[in-house]
């Protein structure tokens, strides 16, 4: 079964990964720095960074665009992903060279000698990487059992969504938690995770090191697209969808939507912790405050900005405001935010569609200016759109 | 669309070309602060004072004959910023070194990436200790220069009983670790030191003092707590919190009739600049403690104060507030900071990182606004502190000066293995 929709959606998914892949790591690898085409371990890092915030903002647009649910907890799941690999990573910083310890620095500080039971087992890179997923899995499943049975929708969702990632934020922040007069050290308080040496017994900080980063988080980009491609092909998609536009109708017909929407939402969840655990060697660090409300957010800004409930909308929007962001950062370091938020409303108002929906839009005016042919519909000029 | 991202890569490889291709008569130096966000309202005033150090020792002609060159970067109270920010510094600007972070958790992300790429950092605010990057230099107070002065002059004072209190991250947690150590090595005993105690399972203290969350707003219960440890009237508090849950602190203390003279409050948080957006009235008559009061009586300060409001005035760029400005210790660190990098560079004669580390190892000193400071080989200054009183007006009447006071990092568990 061809997973894609049009002759344009096969090439560019073709040329994206070949340009990701395979363009892009060798220019880092093989050009000398100082040539035109080299690209900086740094460039090629901070793409890396956008590419797990891509897969985030699909993930995000999995429940929104398809499903219907806005959901305000999408960078919680992805924060917890990046804790469970960022304990392994804390864990495989060697001996510090100050207190002379194995441990974290933070829970030698704070008194304890020997590793807690709930760390032990995150020294184990398998655990890791398979407890980045399964955590923000469990935690959705969990929660999304006692929120879908309750027939909780709409922005009711919302907002518990926001309320639960509000909660673990709290507790994240906190160095220690009492419980029955006994002390139990937690993951870093306020300053999390951070100073990380080794990632699978290499030098974290090496340019291959980032390269072959670069690479897992792009070969992770294209699986999902790929998989979401698919399953909107599913009888699943189809259902998904249908909940979407009318839920009701959907679970008079004999269907537990119920049950669809806590397994999108766990898998979504899913999808979000293993962006988070690729998040954070390249960034190297990771602490409560991507928990903020405000941080998932950003997602739904993302995903609005670059067109929901399509397949590259949101990729193009992740990528498209974090490299904004990233610009005027430096560029206007006053009024940044006021020329960001102009963007925002200027989308809002007048793209509806978001960026992916811009040809589309543009198609029947640029025709008007030609003053040839009459107005094709907005349908049949922008397939990619569902 | 696939076309954008490639384009938008060229274009910044394109910057990164022309970016690299420079006049040479400039020094780039980097500002590394948030200047939106939670952190924007204590931060923006140490870009605004390195910008006015920049004018002046641009207008005395620069650092070895060159100007200058700012390249300020919001770091936006988001720390995995404040690491691409410094990495963004180093490896396309190139710059010869960088000022900035205030929070310790900024610090911590942005440290790995100048131990990295062999930079230089200088760090400006009072913080922790327990940490000594070779590629950072912390002109801030050490615990040493800070904490631990007061709770001397507290106890020359006569006071003989201490409430420890403070916001919930590794700053206050660590200060006040040693100074229930410090505490306990002075003769007070565990009793006499307030807030609580944390034990982990073999008993050992692993935290002391109450701690609130950020932005905590009901301290009614912990002002009571506080009233009846002050009751025998020799008690005193330790205030570590942080930011704007000092207001309602502070209204507490004051609601609940306990005065300055009944049982004095030291915060290590609360300068001459947060008191631009707190209400000093609750505080009058409270203590602070720092390496610079704005009141400080010498002709070094006086004329540093005046430049300061005349370049505001005069020369300041636009978006900086020009209304109401003070100065306080963390802007005269971050002065300080620029002045010992212009003199290590000129004894090295090089903007080379390394050489100038070795300079400033060496120990370069530069009189400023509060008094002389002189780098150490440990990465700190040895300066002066001072106590201060809380005005009405946000200003603090000096009452104790310490000279010369040696930073030392590294404090815990230093002081009760002396005694035992």
């Amino acid at each position: 079964m061809n997973v894609f929709d049009s002759k344009l959606e096969t090439r560019g998914f073709i040329v994206t990964m070949i340009v990701l892949l395979f363009a892009i790591p060798m220019m880092n690898a093989f050009f000398p720095e100082n040539s035109f085409f080299h690209i900086s371990s740094f460039q090629l890092s901070l793409w890396g960074k956008y590419v797990t915030y891509a897969i985030l903002a699909m993930s995000l647009n999995v429940l929104w665009g398809y499903t219907g649910m806005l959901c305000l907890c999408q960078s919680l799941f992805f924060a917890l992903g990046a804790y469970a690999f960022g304990m392994y990573l804390v864990l495989h910083i060697g001996i510090d060279d100050v207190y002379n310890t194995p441990l974290p620095v933070f829970m030698d500080f704070q008194g304890y000698t020997e590793l807690p039971w709930y760390w032990a087992p995150f020294e184990y890179a398998p655990f890791a990487v398979v407890a980045s997923l399964a955590i923000p899995g469990l935690v959705a499943f969990v929660f999304g059992t006692l929120i879908f049975r309750s027939r909780i929708r709409g922005v009711y969702f919302s907002i518990i969504t926001q309320a639960l990632t509000y909660a673990l934020m709290l507790f994240f922040f906190k160095n220690n938690l009492e419980l029955f007069g006994q002390s139990y050290i937690l993951f870093g308080g306020n300053n999390g995770l951070n100073d990380f040496k080794e990632i699978f017994r290499a030098n974290i900080n090496s340019a291959a090191t980032q390269r072959w980063l670069f690479i897992a988080s792009v070969v992770l980009m294209l699986s999902v697209y790929l998989l979401i491609a698919w399953v909107l092909k599913t009888k699943f998609g189809k259902v998904q969808q249908a909940i979407r536009d009318s839920e009701n109708r959907i679970r008079f017909s004999g269907y537990s939507t119920s049950t669809y929407k806590l397994l999108i939402f766990t898998a979504c969840a899913m999808i979000a912790g293993a962006a988070g655990a690729l998040y954070v060697p390249q960034v190297g660090g990771i602490n409560a405050n991507e928990m903020t409300p405000a941080k998932s957010l950003d997602v739904v800004v993302w995903v609005a900005f670059g067109g929901r409930g399509t397949k590259f909308g949101p990729i193009l929007g992740a990528v498209v405001v974090s490299l904004l962001k990233s610009f005027f950062l430096r560029a206007a370091p006053d009024s940044w935010l006021i020329i960001l938020g102009g963007i925002f409303i200027f989308t809002v108002l007048f793209m509806p569609n978001g960026l992916v929906g811009l040809p589309g839009q543009l198609k029947p005016w640029l025709n008007r200016i030609r003053g040839n042919k009459p107005l094709v519909s907005e349908e049949a000029s922008s397939p990619s759109v569902p | 669309m696939k076309l954008l991202k490639k384009l938008a890569l060229g274009l910044s490889l394109f910057a990164l070309i022309t970016s690299a291709a420079k006049a040479d008569d400039t020094v780039k130096v980097g500002v590394l602060h948030s200047l939106s966000g939670t952190m924007a309202i204590s931060e923006t005033s140490l870009r605004d004072i390195l910008l006015f150090t920049f004018d002046e020792i641009n207008a005395a002609g620069g650092v070895l004959g060159k100007k200058i060159e700012p390249v300020v970067v919001d770091g936006a109270s988001d720390w995995p910023t404040f690491a691409e920010k410094a990495e963004q510094l180093l490896a396309q600007d190139k710059v010869a070194v960088t000022f900035g972070c205030w929070t310790s958790v900024s610090r911590k992300f942005v440290l790995p990436i100048y131990e990295k790429y062999d930079g230089l950092l200088f760090y400006p605010v009072q913080y922790e200790g327990e940490e000594m990057s070779p590629n950072i230099f912390y002109t801030a107070e050490a615990v040493n220069q800070q904490a631990i002065p007061a709770v001397d002059y507290l106890l020359k004072e006569g006071y003989e009983k201490f409430y420890l209190i403070g916001t919930d991250y590794v700053y206050p947690q660590t200060t006040n670790l040693v100074l229930f150590e410090y505490l306990q090595s002075k003769g007070i005993p565990v009793e006499n030191i307030g807030g609580g105690l944390r034990r982990d399972a073999s008993g050992e203290v692993i935290s002391a003092g109450k701690y609130t969350p950020f932005s905590h707003t009901d301290y009614q219960q912990i002002v009571a707590e506080i009233k009846a440890f002050a009751a025998s009237g020799d008690a005193c508090v330790i205030n570590t919190i942080n930011g704007d849950s000092n207001v309602p602190f502070f209204k507490e203390i004051a609601a609940s009739g306990l005065t300055a003279d009944d049982c004095p409050i030291v915060s290590y948080s609360l300068s001459e600049d947060e008191f631009r957006s707190l209400p000093t009235k609750d505080l009058v008559g409270h203590l602070g403690c720092w390496t610079y009061f704005m009141s400080l009586d010498t002709p070094a300060n006086k004329k540093f104060v005046s430049n300061f409001q005349k370049w505001l005035k005069k020369d300041a760029p636009s978006y900086v507030q020009k209304e109401g400005r003070v100065t306080c210790s963390p802007m005269v660190l971050s002065y300080n900071g620029v002045y010992l990098w212009k003199a290590a560079v000129e004894k090295a004669g090089t903007f080379d990182p390394d050489e100038v580390i070795e300079a400033l190892w060496s120990g370069v000193s530069f009189d400023g606004p509060g008094g002389t400071v002189k780098t150490q080989p440990n990465h700190h200054l040895t300066k002066n502190v001072y106590i201060g009183e809380t005005l009405e007006d946000g200003q603090f009447e000096i009452l104790e000066s310490f000279n010369n006071v040696y930073g030392e990092p590294f404090l815990k568990g230093t002081f009760l293995t002396e005694d035992s």
